[in-house]
């Protein structure tokens, strides 16, 4: 099956096919491209969530008063969907405790908050640069181990997902550098100015992988990321696909259309295909989890929006305070209004300043009035259509509106609400201002539970049929033991009362009794 | 056109036609019934799909089941206060009967909780593991019991026979993550897109 897809994948013409839908979102990524990425000053206290991405937390193995070096191991990955957690820098372990972390659930999280020494002191790390001589497994383990995770947003474990690559069988091998959301430069910056290293990265994931083809796919518009990447390409196999710019060529759905021209069939995934997605920043983490040994503890983000001065990418460690990051980047409060963490678009909503930058954080906007004007009101849908043009699952949002207000779970399974990548290019263009991708979220939450609470009930009925079947069982095995006891005790009765036996029986004893009074008065008459 | 009925061939051919049309209506009856039988049956697990399956007895019945062989045999639908609301539409739609309030008289519709075992209270009188529908209640004579929390509908049956009262009912922590709804992220729009 899988080879098939792998088959069919060599014989493909990989280049530039057209995406489904998507619009054309003012870019807003000029500002902050302006500088170089800088590296991020240590703050005070790094607060280091034990839960990066949508997935299990991960176990802390230090204690409260430990002092940790740089790389250092913090928490350990249990099962397979966690993330181990390495110290970013050198310091003491003040706390373990709860803290608010920017995410879809608003819900705080335990986080290990370290006291940075600013000695940045590190602990050995093992380099491998020939890691060509090593086999593909040994590859993946390390890259299991450097808690390394999707660093394009969603953050999924790259371990899990190489592994599962191998596990199906893998022609092509995608290194997203698309970065299609606005304000978002990070991937851009990051090629800019580390090609070679992000082109070593993904040759390192095609070897784990065993893909046979390997491409980077960028917009068309990113020319100084396209015109760095050239030379970085010129002595490797890998190819560089530019697609035309619009969002959301950068999800991976999205990316796969664009470059093989195949859709991801419903409820699969692209390694179902035969192609596996990586983030271009995802790259450059494995090159440094390889060639340096060093794991997962900084990674290239964005500050931007009008109330920064100085908008840039900063190569910022996990665990920084967002607070502290808009701080030095020259932040005015006075025009500030909020922030979002991520795109535009996708973004979450940054509740608490002192959330710390996660794994997946590769952007924050500061928000101002100007550019992040008041939300007009929602109103009626007029049915216009636009967001079906834009839809690039070729979905239809109004029908799932309609069916979501209904709450209808049937009809929005039937119009396919598990394909909705919740990218809000319908929301993005609806003239009557309609939060579509909420009324998404709110209904997926609710059709998820549901299926929850029947397994959950159909469970809890066999549960109750094998505990009537255990009392209805034991109520037999009762009722026949009594019975055979009964029976038992019949037999034994029915034996004694025949009186011919019975007669027998005393006679019998009566002829003992005469014998050992017999036998009593020879052993007198002997003694005497 | 006689002589050709005589000939033996075609009898043959007409007693088979015969045949064939005897058994496909034998046939045909045979699956009526069956179906039917299968329908009535299907009614009840339908039914019984809908309900929440706490077992906990509170609709008056045994559990979920007898309730849902009354609910086909023409009981109300608004006895069941773990379903909820949701119970009553979806039973509504099944059994198409008009739409009712929950009957208070069975309860009230409640967050779910799980029961729990105050242990070091407990003595042991395997009291509660007889009541509960589930076997979700471990332990022996005069030795601690403790409730699997997985395993529990939240029925209530357990504390009533408890003779030490030592078994509470506790809100589940719902391991699902609530969706929230953004405040502000959803209105970058091409309306509001600021001049260039």
């Amino acid at each position: 099956m899988s080879s098939e897809a792998v088959a069919r994948i060599a014989r493909l013409k990989l280049r530039p096919h057209r995406i489904f839908g998507g619009i054309k979102p003012r870019a807003y990524k000029s500002s902050s491209l302006r500088s170089r990425i800088l590296p991020c000053p240590i703050p005070d206290q790094l607060i280091l969530s034990l839960r990066q991405h949508q997935g299990e937390a991960a176990s802390p193995v230090v204690k409260v008063g430990d002092m940790v070096l740089k790389f250092q191991l913090l928490a350990e990955a249990e099962n397979d969907s966690a993330l181990n957690l390495h110290a970013p820098t050198s310091g003491k372990i003040t706390a373990i405790a709860p803290h608010a972390i920017p995410g879809q659930s608003g819900q705080p999280e335990l986080c290990v908050f370290l006291e940075t020494d600013k000695q940045d002191a590190e602990i050995e790390l093992t380099a491998l640069p020939d890691y060509r001589a090593m086999s593909h497994l040994e590859l993946l383990d390390l890259i299991s181990q450097a808690g390394i995770c999707g660093l394009g947003g969603a953050g999924f474990p790259s371990g899990l997902k190489l592994g599962d690559g191998i596990e199906k069988e893998i022609g092509l091998l995608i290194i997203n550098a698309a970065e299609c959301e606005p304000y978002i430069t990070a991937d851009e910056a990051l090629l800019r100015e580390f090609a070679e290293e992000v082109v070593s990265g993904a040759e390192i994931l095609q070897k784990i992988s065993l893909a046979p083809q390997c491409v980077i796919a960028i917009e068309k518009d990113k020319q100084d990321a396209i015109a760095a990447l050239k030379p970085a390409l010129r002595n490797s196999s890998i190819k560089l696909i530019a697609l035309s710019a619009k969002y959301p060529t950068g999800g991976e759905k999205q990316i796969i259309q664009g470059v093989t021209g195949l859709e991801v069939p419903t409820g699969g995934l692209p390694q179902d295909i035969g192609v596996l997605v990586h983030n271009a920043g995802t790259a450059f983490a494995v090159h440094k989890a390889i060639i340096f040994g060093e794991p997962c503890v900084s990674r290239i983000t964005t500050l931007t929006g009008a109330p920064l001065q100085t908008p840039k990418n900063f190569e910022a460690l996990i665990g920084t305070p967002a607070s502290y990051l808009l701080k030095i980047c020259g932040l005015d409060k006075k025009q500030l209004t909020g922030a979002i963490v991520g795109g535009s678009i996708m973004g979450v909503e940054l509740k608490n300043f002192d959330s710390p930058l996660l794994k997946t954080s590769n952007c924050i906007i500061a928000k101002s009035a100007k550019e992040f004007p008041q939300q007009a009101k929602e109103q009626a849908c007029i049915r216009c259509g636009y967001c079906a043009n834009v839809c690039p699952a070729q979905l239809l949002p109004q029908q799932l509106y309609a069916y979501s207000r209904s709450n209808d779970r049937l009809k929005l399974q039937d119009y396919g609400l598990a394909d909705c990548i919740e990218c809000g290019a319908c929301a993005y263009v609806c003239p009557s201002n309609i939060p579509l991708v909420q009324y998404y979220r709110a209904s997926k939450q609710e059709i998820k539970e549901s299926m929850l609470r029947e397994r959950q009930s159909e469970y809890w009925q066999s549960r109750f049929q094998t505990h009537q079947y255990r009392l209805k069982k034991n109520q037999e095995d009762k009722l026949s033991k009594r019975k055979k006891k009964k029976s038992a005790a019949g037999t034994k009765t029915e034996n004694t009362f025949s009186r011919e036996k019975a007669r027998a029986e005393i006679a019998a004893a009566v002829e003992r009794v005469k014998a050992r009074k017999k036998k009593l008065i020879a052993s007198t008459k002997l003694d005497k | 056109m006689l002589p050709l009925i005589n000939q033996p061939f075609t009898q043959l051919v007409i007693a088979s036609i015969v045949a064939i049309i005897c058994l496909k209506f034998i046939c045909s009856i045979y699956i009526f019934l069956t179906a039917q039988k299968a329908q009535q049956k299907s009614l009840i697990d339908r039914i019984n799909a809908c309900l929440p399956q706490t077992q906990c007895g509170q609709c008056g019945y045994e559990g979920c089941r007898p309730y849902a062989r009354a609910i086909a045999d023409g009981d109300a639908i608004n006895k069941c206060p773990p379903g909820g609301n949701e119970t009553i539409i979806s039973l509504a739609h099944l059994t198409n009967e008009a739409l009712t309030k929950l009957n208070p008289a069975h309860g009230a519709i409640a967050p779910f909780k799980v029961a729990v075992i105050r242990e070091e209270e407990c003595i042991g009188c395997t009291k509660c593991i007889v009541a509960c529908p589930v076997d979700a209640i471990i332990g022996g004579p005069k030795l601690m019991h403790t409730i699997i929390e997985a395993e529990c509908t939240g029925c209530d049956l357990c504390v009533e026979p408890c003779p030490v009262d030592c078994i509470e009912m506790i809100e589940a922590g719902t391991e699902s993550v609530k969706w929230v709804l953004p405040s502000q992220v959803g209105r970058f729009s091409r309306l509001l897109e600021a001049p260039q």
